[in-house]
């Protein structure tokens, strides 16, 4: 008798464990991508304007779909968030650096056909025929969407790129930076 | 298709990853509850707006079809608040 209400109780509150499993099941299947933290971790290391550009639009796409979006830019990379070029106070290797690097994305070349420079303009002029938004837009837009834009101090320093000659407001950072938030990213890119 | 809808967003000529991102901005000003039609004429809108309901948390595609106006493809998407 005593065995049998026992019996009864664990199975009650088996049942119950279930049903809450299984409503929790429910939900998570609802919601695919809210298990892990929805979020893209970008390691911008190319310092082309095609790659530049799939970057900026992956990034802003991801926004949009509500991931938070973090973009590491490193060595070549670093020309992507630049604004000019400042050659005073460098070493002469510095100055050289500075001199055959692109001075901001509006000086970036293709990976292909870019002709010195001839490609970069006609994918420019295309993007704008076809009403695709343009590198410097996307940039904007990406901030805009509040993208986290961090600049790894190691290779700015190698290249001798000083932070004057840096887009203003950006993150400073180094590698654990970034594996801060590629752990805990669904989506990681190197580009 | 006769899907009731509150407001509509025009990214006829927005290209990737525009009428996404113009998209996201209207559904976070929508009321809840209420239905965004989106009209697009990027091809591409189709997958990428099936894409993004699978990892967002508040909004829903409730249908999606394709209309030809005067000669032009129109992809009209229907989106829905829930949260």
């Amino acid at each position: 008798m005593t065995i049998e209400i026992i019996d009864q109780n664990d199975t009650r509150s088996l049942l119950d464990r279930i049903a809450a499993l299984e409503a929790r099941v429910a939900a998570l299947e609802a919601h695919p991508a809210q298990g892990i933290e929805d979020r893209l971790a970008m390691v911008v290391f190319s310092g082309d304007l095609d790659k530049a550009i799939a970057a900026f639009i992956i990034a802003t796409g991801a926004a949009s779909m509500g991931l938070e979006v973090s973009m590491f830019f490193t060595f070549w990379g670093l020309s992507a968030v630049k604004k000019q070029k400042i050659f005073s106070g460098k070493s002469l290797l510095e100055q050289g650096f500075t001199a055959m690097l692109p001075g901001k994305l509006g000086e970036m070349g293709l990976s292909q056909m870019n002709f010195f420079g001839a490609g970069a303009q006609i994918i420019r002029g295309l993007m704008q025929k076809h009403e695709v938004s343009s590198p410097e837009e996307l940039f904007d837009l990406a901030r805009e969407l509040g993208v986290r834009m961090v600049v790894c101090d190691m290779s700015r320093e190698l290249l001798g790129i000083k932070d004057e000659e840096l887009v203003d407001g950006l993150e400073t950072g180094g590698v654990a930076t970034f594996l801060g938030d590629a752990a805990r990213a669904r989506v990681t890119l190197f580009i | 298709m006769s899907i009731a809808y509150d407001q509509t967003l025009d990214v006829k000529g927005a290209r990737c990853p525009m009428p996404l991102v113009k998209s996201r901005k209207a559904v976070n000003e929508l009321p809840v509850g209420q239905v965004l039609r989106v009209v697009a004429t990027d091809r591409g809108s189709v997958a990428d707006f099936q894409g993004w309901v699978k990892t967002a948390r508040n909004v829903e595609l409730l249908a999606q079809e394709t209309v030809n106006e005067g000669g032009q493809e129109l992809f009209v998407h229907y989106l829905k608040r829930t949260a």
